[in-house]
């Protein structure tokens, strides 16, 4: 049985939006910068776009859609735009939160480097951040808070309203990286006070390399991309129609299907939730109801993610880990790690991201091998023989309440 | 699977000598949790031959295999050939391991060290030069 439960990196391309892709790619590939027919018919198909977008996260008007080569650009651009706009009003602070996607963490690295300084704030044992530390946390100097919908690794959901409420009686612009929370998660920029938002078309059953950025009218964006005068001036380089009419497609479906979707993928979600709870010395990592539908993060003690993820792989499930040896640095998850987790249990987490195509056949037989690969790298552990042998102590309770 | 060769994943999946040995003449243990790998090393010597090796390892599918594969190329070998090994012919052995995953290499011959090192401290046996003042890698 092959079982994708990756979803979270990336999601296969809906048949709307391949339909979508490939009907532009041979009937509307020219560039909508050109004012002769081929170019203005574009131009038709990218402005119904940016309204699809822009209706799908209720913002007032749809230029205040901006297209990007993903999530990542969106999030520089957002932070960069804020950072530097604002620095000549004196205001050099940054908020955010410690367990953000390393778009932002490295742009705020990049921020730091330049003389801005950032208050990373760490959530709750549950993945949430309390919304009085971020308010707290506001200064008179403060251009900014950034901070995620929802956790792509466990999948912990923010309070975003309240946190856009507090930003707005405030006076400080509010950023939420939405990566993972779009056509999963109801998203109405205006009820939210949301003054930038970023999306990635292929999370969402959209192509790769196409993403969008959400921001206000009357925020000001700095280039990232220099050159042309594509999307209202702040985004250079010849538009790419198919692949923007493919994730407004996909989008678009999503956020139409999204309550009956999403009622199904949280039922299988809890099913694989109730069948690992039984494997002692193991928990689910961030909160059990604040929770994207699909996310099911969890930690075994005494084995490493890599072994289990691979065993996994070869029974065809398809997931990821938390743990360093799956990282380029070595470093276990700094999601898991940023929330308090110990590096032991972070070492030895799975991640599996659920989706409508996955079935309950398909959620029991992840259950069935988790339990055997944990069973087996346990048996080989000489970490989890100390910890049956009180050698070393355990992290992680026997059971979960 | 590109990650890894196809002989770190026939390691990793049927990995050779798993177990313990519970009259060892030498154990050795290298690595901690928060490392995220920990190997440990079974002997039991016979005629100055490792006539047995067994391995226990916490980690991922490279500190796996190359465990394993570290007790194939000792087993039956004589104690001064087992001490010759080093991480690069069990690299070697596997037809090559990711840059990031040398490290588990490392641990795989830090383990075999320290587990001679423990049978010449129990034996009584004067201690190779080599291996006077071993001191594991930092993982």
């Amino acid at each position: 049985m092959r079982v994708y439960a990756d979803n979270a990196a990336t999601t296969y391309l809906s048949k709307t939006a391949r339909d979508k892709l490939i009907e532009c790619l041979d009937n509307y590939n020219g560039n909508p910068n050109s004012l002769h027919s081929d170019g203005q018919r574009t131009q038709e198909v990218l402005d119904e776009a940016r309204e699809i977008v822009a209706g799908c996260i209720n913002a007032k008007n749809p230029n205040e859609i901006y297209f990007t080569s993903g999530g990542s650009e969106a999030d520089n651009q957002a932070l960069l735009s804020a950072a530097r706009g604002l620095a000549k009003k004196g205001k050099k602070h940054l908020i955010t939160l410690n367990i953000e996607h390393h778009a932002i963490l490295h742009t705020m690295a990049k921020l730091e480097k330049e003389g801005f300084e950032v208050t990373y704030i760490k959530p709750q044992p549950n993945g949430v951040a309390d919304v009085k530390d971020i308010e707290d946390a506001i200064r008179e100097d403060t251009a900014l808070v950034s901070v995620m919908f929802a956790n792509n690794e466990m999948g912990a959901v923010q309070p975003i309203p309240e946190i856009g409420a507090v930003c707005k009686e405030k006076g400080v612009l509010f950023h939420t990286d939405a990566v993972q929370a779009a056509a999963h998660l109801p998203i109405d920029v205006q009820a939210m006070n949301i003054d930038m938002l970023s999306m990635s078309g292929h999370k969402f059953h959209g192509p790769k390399g196409v993403g969008i950025l959400y921001a206000r009218n009357g925020i000001r964006l700095v280039n990232v991309i220099e050159g042309g005068a594509q999307e209202r001036g702040k985004r250079a380089g010849t538009v790419n129609v198919p692949g923007i009419a493919a994730m407004a497609a996909a989008l678009k479906e999503g956020c139409d299907n999204m309550d009956n979707n999403m009622a199904k993928v949280r039922a299988l979600r809890d099913r694989l939730i109730e069948g690992l709870k039984d494997i002692p010395y193991s928990q689910l990592n961030g909160d059990p109801v604040k929770r994207l539908p699909g996310n099911v993060n969890w930690s075994f003690e005494g084995v490493e993610g890599e072994s289990l993820l691979l065993h996994l792989d070869m029974y065809g499930i398809e997931c990821s880990s938390g743990s360093a040896c799956t990282s380029e640095s070595l470093d276990p998850s700094h999601v898991l790690v940023g929330m308090g987790i110990p590096v032991e249990a972070a070492h030895g987490s799975l991640r599996f991201s659920l989706d409508i195509d996955n079935t309950e056949e398909q959620i029991d037989y992840i259950i069935e091998k988790v339990h055997d690969v944990v069973a087996r790298y346990r048996s080989m552990s000489p970490y989890w023989e100390d910890l049956q042998t009180g050698k070393r102590e355990h992290c992680i309770a026997e059971y979960m309440e | 699977m590109s990650l890894y060769t196809d002989k770190v994943m026939d390691h990793f999946e049927n990995p050779r000598n798993v177990g313990v040995i519970e009259d060892a003449d030498g154990i050795g243990e290298v690595g901690n949790p928060l490392c995220g790998d920990i190997m440990k090393m079974y002997l039991k010597v016979e005629d100055d031959r490792i006539a047995d090796v067994k391995f226990k390892t916490f980690g991922c599918g490279s500190a796996i295999a190359t465990s394993s594969m570290a007790t194939e190329l000792i087993k039956g070998k004589t104690l001064d050939e087992a001490l010759e090994l080093t991480n690069k012919a069990v690299v070697e052995a596997l037809d090559g391991l990711p840059a990031r995953k040398i490290h588990c290499s490392v641990l795989a011959e830090d383990a075999i060290k320290a587990a001679l090192v423990d049978y010449y401290n129990k034996s009584g046996k004067e201690m190779p030069e080599s291996l006077v003042g071993f001191e594991p890698h930092e993982d």
